[in-house]
């Protein structure tokens, strides 16, 4: 297989984009994308997203994003993974180019919330959940990590205060990114006293649904334009998947599936967990974050919350996460996620992160589909 | 408004079992017999005491309201024969969610202004009706205001000017079948609320040029605490600017009366010279901004009727079931 490389990102501002529909933001960040890779024609699109058609009654997005962002009649397919669906569309994207199928190819997540009311768009989001034994017993995301999160505090002896630094830490680097949905620094007491959604998840426990688009240009070494911006290789791309209902997993506090996806791009990229030098991991909830940062060998198993009391996790730690603001303070756009991730490890590796700039040779992304049913993982390097 | 008042935790306690923040302390709701149109006579003597008019000469009743008793025969009439203004009147009922009585107010000042009237009658008044379980059951509440508009040498304050900002935004909005109105959640704040009343006072100020530390007072239309205050802050204007005004911690959202009922507090207190902003919004979207300045005839009318801090004392709390009981929520045929 061929190396692939992304001489592209583009991103638009994630948040509540009241004026600006599904296809104008996908159109955005594809056009910054190609603008950013110097690149006028690609031979592929993929698309990542989850709820298009419940939000926006959009379906078949590969030809009509296609079609819009006036890059022709071209191979157009969406892929779907829950909240790791961005991630997906790289997948897939990278396979096109590693195998010899593709030359040229164009990645972008794409998700708008805001059309839909509340109330509608969680009911959706809950379908990344098993919708018979979960969703319809009247789980909902939050929930099930509510669920997740008590049983923790309760085998790991923590208090809630414990995952305040996942919080603080996403806020004070959304703070210096322009394209994050928060800007403003949190407070430890600010999380004390945070109002719950599902307790013990509080409003600063859980990321916010929004709208965003963001996109990648790949290609493979022999195609590197001469104007493209410091390409990075991709050396790592690995899949996995786990139960989708919490209650069937082996171990419901041990996120089998990112153990799985890190060990095989741990492989790949012929790396182990203290070569990576910042970590874009899936904080949809603080939970998930805690164990991910156990199950892809970060801190041992029930020292999360530890590693990031002592300083780890910030931009001057051992594993810097949410350097961007991550998806509690940059947003969850669901679909759009994975790739604004690694658009934003693009960015550090290019060395243009600014205030929030990690010295790092290596940069990780990981993606989870619900409450870890599935993780997709990425290793990328200049 | 009326005496009756639903303690939002009470709210909390049926829906939410006693989590979650509350958007204001308790809020208004009418009693059995009460309706916009009793309401809008109440309001409408108030007024004719303060204003020392006689009924006679008032040659418009105009009635604001996103709860008009019905939906085709009109409110104001009830309200004009009741008070002794008619047959030689204009009567009119209007409509703009919120802003239902600002906009015949606007309009009352045009038609007095125009020298067609002496005395133009206009009144914002509503029973909002919330859907239980809906987190605007905690602040949809009843109550309003009249306002007389004459000349300016009978004038307890004058109008310097008015600006409007409308748009088509649908952030909350009922078709004539439903009994509930629907609302787009977090769309209805700054899409809708903050963008109108920010770009109508905008606008004003500009037109006027005034600043924000010009004013003793500003009103804004309060759906909760929260928006006012961010309003104002938006704008230039202080805490303390607002703080008069700003009932709806104590009162609800009382719909079309809501910035009129804020500017009556304010009138029961001010001083001769003291300028006054008006703001109100009404969802579909628009809001109407006035810049009053009170003149000397203030003093004397002050005390002539029961100021909104007397409705606002005169209180009886009561809970949810008398609550569904008052404003009809259970089926009994």
């Amino acid at each position: 297989m061929r190396e692939v490389h992304i001489i592209g990102i583009g991103q638009t501002r994630a948040g509540e984009q009241w004026e600006r529909s599904f296809r104008d933001l996908a159109v955005e960040a594809i056009q910054a994308a190609l603008q950013d890779a110097n690149v006028a024609e690609v031979d592929a699109l993929y698309v990542g997203n989850m709820l298009s058609g419940e939000l926006v009654a959009q379906q078949h997005l590969g030809a009509l994003l296609a079609d819009w962002s006036g890059i022709g009649t071209i191979e157009a397919l969406r892929v779907e993974a829950a909240d790791a669906s961005g991630a997906a569309a790289l997948r897939m994207g990278y396979l096109a180019v590693a195998s010899g199928a593709q030359e040229m190819v164009l990645v972008c997540g794409v998700e708008k919330t805001t059309d839909a009311d509340d109330a509608w768009t969680k009911a959706a989001w809950a379908s990344a959940l098993d919708a018979e034994y979960e969703a319809a017993q009247g789980l909902s995301m939050p929930a099930a990590a509510g669920l997740i999160m008590r049983r923790y505090m309760h085998e790991v002896k923590v208090e809630r205060e414990a995952f305040a630094p996942f919080a603080v830490t996403a806020h004070a680097n959304g703070a210096n990114n322009p394209y994050a949905m928060y800007q403003r620094p949190i407070s430890a007491g600010a999380y004390a006293k945070a109002a719950m959604v599902a307790d013990p998840v509080s409003v600063f426990d859980v990321a916010p649904l929004c709208d965003g688009a963001a996109a990648l240009v790949l290609c493979p070494s022999d195609r590197f334009s001469d104007r493209a911006t410091k390409p990075i290789r991709i050396a790592a791309s690995a899949v996995a998947t786990d139960r989708v209902a919490v209650h069937s997993r082996r171990d419901p506090l041990f996120l089998q599936s990112a153990y799985l996806s890190a060990r095989q791009a741990y492989n790949q990229a012929g790396v182990q967990p203290h070569d990576i030098g910042l970590f874009e991991l899936h904080d949809a909830f603080s939970i998930l974050a805690v164990l991910s940062l156990e199950a892809c060998g970060f801190a041992e198993r029930g020292q999360g919350t530890k590693l990031a009391q002592e300083g780890a996790i910030g931009l001057q730690g051992r594993i810097p996460i949410s350097t961007m603001g991550g998806l509690k303070a940059r947003g969850h756009p669901i679909g759009a996620t994975g790739i604004y991730q690694i658009a934003e490890v693009v960015t550090q590796l290019r060395g243009e992160a600014g205030a929030n700039q990690v010295d790092a040779r290596l940069g990780m992304t990981q993606s989870l589909g619900g409450t870890g049913g599935t993780a997709i993982t990425h290793i990328l390097h200049p | 408004m009326p005496r009756y008042r639903l303690p939002a935790s009470e709210v909390r306690r049926v829906w939410r079992e006693g989590h979650g923040g509350l958007p204001v302390e308790e809020k208004s709701v009418p009693g059995l017999d009460e309706d916009t149109a009793t309401m809008a006579i109440e309001a409408a003597r108030n007024a004719l005491a303060r204003g020392q008019v006689s009924p006679t000469d008032l040659r418009a009743v105009w009635v604001g309201s996103e709860s008009h008793p019905y939906a085709v025969k009109p409110t104001s009439t009830i309200v004009a024969e009741a008070i002794g203004a008619t047959p030689e009147v204009s009567a009119a009922d209007w409509e703009f969610a919120c802003k239902a009585g600002t906009e015949a107010l606007q309009a009352a000042f045009a038609l007095v202004g125009s020298q067609m009237a002496d005395y133009a009658m206009a009144i914002g008044m509503d029973t909002a009706q919330a859907r239980p379980a809906d987190a605007l059951e905690y602040t949809a509440a009843a109550g309003g205001a009249a306002f007389i508009v004459g000349p300016l040498d009978q004038s307890l304050a004058y109008l310097e000017g008015s600006c409007s900002f409308a748009t088509d935004t649908p952030d909350f909005f009922r078709r004539a079948y439903q009994h509930y109105p629907e609302h787009g959640g977090r769309f209805t704040g700054q899409p809708a609320y903050f963008k109108h009343i920010t770009n109508a006072v905008r606008a004003l100020l500009e037109e006027l040029g005034h600043q924000p530390a010009d004013f003793a007072a500003a009103v804004f239309h309060q759906p909760n605490a929260k928006f006012p205050q961010r309003a104002a802050k938006m704008l230039g204007f202080s805490p303390a600017q607002i703080e008069t005004g700003l009932l709806s911690p104590v009162i609800g959202n009382t719909y079309a009366g809501s910035s009129m009922l804020g500017l009556t507090a304010v009138l029961d207190e001010a001083k001769p010279g003291d300028r006054v902003l008006l703001a109100s919004f009404g969802s579909g979207a628009g809001s109407d901004a006035f810049s009053f300045v009170v003149t000397d005839r203030i003093q004397g009318r002050q005390r002539q009727a029961p100021t909104t801090q007397a409705y606002i004392a005169r209180r009886k709390p009561i809970d949810y079931a008398i609550y569904a009981r008052h404003r009809k929520k259970l089926l009994v045929r």
